[in-house]
């Protein structure tokens, strides 16, 4: 029976308890509910959550532990001379005959009582099934094949028969302890409490798990590369990673690639800030309901516009007029129409992020300026001020550490941008001032030493975790001391 | 002969204030929000050197008339006021009144103490240096300092000017938002139940400051306390479902009001 079907039993089983259980608890109070001590429902619950967690729990216990089980048994079984071989060929053996073991399901019984134990009857039967074998099967691996599908067989019905015998215990003795006075909502809750701790430890573990991978990873590079050379270098030019060659004569220098990415980052905040700033203060402070109900959604959704549609919007149309504007000017001055502007330079990748940084600036400093108490702004008009000295004088130096933790939460987006820069600022690792020129981020190098066809022990693409994590560390700082002000500018108001 | 000389100031207020003209005349004034409408023609008039109550049960309109005196219903959307207010027979709601000139004649104080996040000096000096009322920084200290001791705020804040406002006690940011409005010198004082988050010795206090104050300005104030109302003004005005009840001297209001209904209110009989 599949492992679907089997959730499908267990589910009916919880359902039914919980109907049964509601109107068991119900036929105890004598139909009173104020008689019991927890609603109907968390009776019904009870029952439910007793037929089911215990059950699914054993059914992914089963599904884990007995391809292992079978495996070893099969694996025991092997003749003495397989046995003598490395454990590398163990392992191709036991390939072969779970290969074999699944080809054995397509075939019918006719078949195999046709090839008998014929090796070579038995691969192109197989073949001709779509069941590829690597070399003729040996015999005792048709034997093998042929107990561990009993096996399996053996294994799922036993599973099957388990999972729902406890299912249906479950809810029965849960059943049986129904009682005006059993304490039914406690025990529910803590169940629910349970679940909550389980859902948010997961986002957290994972992330703790995606951090040690690429702590090992960077280690691994720092094995290759000495850690001075990656932070202190100047030079980025990582070569190819021949297969075979492991060799470390490339060199790995990050400062390129940091400066790129904060100068882009910083032209990038030269742009969104004062317009999201200003579109923050008009949202908040003199747009009427109206206006406001419909430009704040709109500006939104410049937010869920996916990255790369940015990209391209730099690429085909930001980058070319820039360019073709800068040859316009510098023959306007000098007479000589050469473009002083690349198509693709840190001032079109500036541009395009501060566009789309846009709105993360003014959703955020707008609910900011809200949260600033109208009292506040009543005490200042009260006075005669005028709406602009309230603004300026009252409301911006209140709610400031608020917009100013806003700030660095786009600062880190901005770091953290990769596809705009790809397409707009180039991959060209250099240390230059000229914003017309074109840079790159770490991001892009990111990407860019692993695309294509690699092989994961060279330093050429151990040095993307070394990346990440640097990028990685950055982010967090930013994060970290943005959450700091913020929590200091909430308490001001309490 | 210091309390000769006391009720000898309060004499010649009295004297002065049924003398003089009205500082501030409410004709026909109506309000709605959207399409409620909160008061209807009332006709009230604000005395000079007078500290004028104004109670009612909630909802009786008494804090929207009184937001009407220096226009902050402006701030609220939706809301439309008819009729004619004057000050000092200005009509301040004609095209050409400046409301923020408005509002620094009028000044404001608050149900909730609102001082700025900022130090108890730039509280002081904030309405003064908008209105550019000081002309160099001695200028403003003086008006600091005469604004807190108007206040009764001074000896209690004089040695932490430059620490927060906000980390006074409620009834010293009460007195702080007085003193802030005082800072501006306005004619008018409107003061929004300025006791109802303080306690009985912070209110006592600013109670107090109410009756000092009422040498130099005209006071408006809005209160559920009949006992206050009966301490601190000379008239009052009683307002029930958005209407102006009664509008007669605090003595008489207390003891044989005209109306009815000002009389159950008074007794607790509804409200």
């Amino acid at each position: 029976m599949s492992t679907s079907l089997i959730l499908l039993i267990v589910a009916i089983v919880g359902l039914a308890g919980y109907g049964i259980g509601a109107r068991r608890s119900l036929a105890i109070a004598g139909g009173l509910s104020s008689k019991l001590h927890s609603r109907p429902g968390y009776y019904g619950s009870f029952v439910a959550v007793c037929a089911i967690v215990p059950a699914v729990f054993i059914l992914f216990v089963w599904l884990v532990a007995s391809p292992a089980v079978i495996s070893s048994s099969i694996r025991g079984s092997f003749p003495e001379e397989v046995k003598a071989q490395s454990e590398a060929e163990q392992g191709l053996a036991f390939g072969m005959i779970t290969s074999i073991a699944r080809g054995m399901n397509v075939l019918s019984l006719e078949e195999i009582d046709r090839i008998g134990s014929n090796p070579v009857e038995l691969r192109s039967a197989l073949g001709a099934k779509g069941v590829p074998l690597a070399g003729d099967p040996q015999p005792y691996m048709i034997e093998a094949a042929g107990n561990l599908n009993t096996m399996t067989y053996a294994s799922r019905l036993a599973m099957t028969a388990v999972v729902v015998v406890f299912s249906v215990l479950g809810a029965g003795l849960a059943y049986r302890r129904i009682a005006p006075r059993f304490r039914a909502r406690n025990r529910v809750e803590k169940v629910i409490l349970v679940s909550l701790v389980v859902a948010s430890s997961i986002a957290i573990l994972t992330t703790v798990g995606i951090v040690l991978s690429m702590l090992t990873e960077a280690t691994r590079f720092f094995t290759h590369v000495p850690a001075w050379e990656f932070f202190f270098g100047t030079v980025w030019d990582p070569r190819f990673a021949a297969a075979g060659s492991g060799g470390s004569e490339g060199q790995f220098g990050l400062i390129p690639l940091l400066l790129g990415t904060l100068y882009i980052g910083f032209v990038a905040m030269l742009f969104a800030v004062p317009i999201g700033l200003f579109s923050a203060i008009y949202m908040a402070e003199y747009a009427s309901p109206h206006v406001r109900s419909t430009a704040k959604p709109l500006l939104e959704v410049l937010a869920g516009i996916p990255t790369i549609v940015y990209g391209f919007f730099a690429l085909t149309t930001v980058g070319p007029f820039l360019r073709d504007l800068s040859s316009q000017l510098n023959g306007l001055v000098t007479g000589d129409y050469s473009n002083f502007i690349q198509a693709q330079s840190v001032l079109t990748a500036g541009f395009v992020m501060g566009i789309m940084l846009i709105p993360y600036v003014s959703s955020l400093s707008d609910d900011i300026i809200t949260a600033v108490p109208r009292a506040l702004r009543d005490g200042s008009l009260g006075l005669g001020a005028t709406r602009s000295e309230t603004i300026k004088r009252v409301i911006l130096p209140a709610a400031l550490p608020g917009i100013v933790g806003a700030l660095l939460m786009t600062a880190s987006r901005a770091v953290g941008e990769t596809m705009i820069v790809v397409l707009a600022a180039g991959v060209a690792a250099r240390i230059q001032l000229n914003p017309f020129e074109p840079m790159t981020t770490v991001t892009v190098k990111i990407v860019n030493q692993l695309t294509g066809d690699l092989e994961f022990t060279s330093p050429q693409t151990l040095v993307a975790f070394a990346l990440g994590i640097t990028l990685f560390a950055i982010t967090l700082c930013l994060n970290i001391y943005a959450l700091y002000i913020v929590r200091k500018y909430r308490e001001q108001y309490e | 002969m210091n309390m000769m000389s006391e009720a000898a100031v309060e004499k010649a207020l009295d004297q002065k204030m049924n003398d003089s003209s009205y500082k501030m005349i409410g004709k026909d004034v109506s309000v709605y929000y959207g399409e409620k409408r909160a008061l209807f023609d009332v006709n009230l008039n604000v005395r000079e050197n007078t500290v004028t109550a104004l109670i009612g049960p909630s909802g009786c309109g008494k804090s929207t008339f009184l937001r009407c005196l220096n226009r902050m219903n402006d701030t609220i959307e939706n809301c439309r006021v008819t009729g004619r207010i004057t000050l000092d027979a200005d009509d301040i709601y004609d095209q050409n009144i400046d409301v923020v000139e408005l509002r620094a004649r009028v000044g404001m104080v608050f149900q909730k103490p609102n001082p700025f996040p900022k130090s108890i000096y730039e509280n002081i000096s904030y309405g003064p240096r908008i209105h550019g009322l000081a002309r160099n920084k001695a200028d403003m200290d003086q008006i600091v300092e005469a604004s807190l001791q108007r206040a009764g705020l001074w000896t209690e804040v004089k040695d932490r000017l430059h620490e927060s406002g906000t980390g006074l006690s409620g009834g010293q940011q009460q007195r702080l938002c007085i003193a802030r409005a005082v800072a501006v010198s306005p004619e008018v004082i409107l003061m929004d139940e300025p006791c109802s988050a303080l306690d009985p010795i912070a209110t006592a206090k600013v109670e107090e400051l109410i009756h000092e104050l009422r040498a130099n300005y005209t006071i408006v104030i809005v209160t559920h306390s009949m006992q206050q109302a009966a301490r601190v003004s000379q008239r009052t005005a009683m307002f029930h479902l958005g209407q102006l009840v009664e509008e007669n001297d605090t003595d008489k209001m207390f003891t044989n009001p005209d109306d009815q209904r000002t009389q159950d209110y008074i007794m607790g009989r509804f409200g």
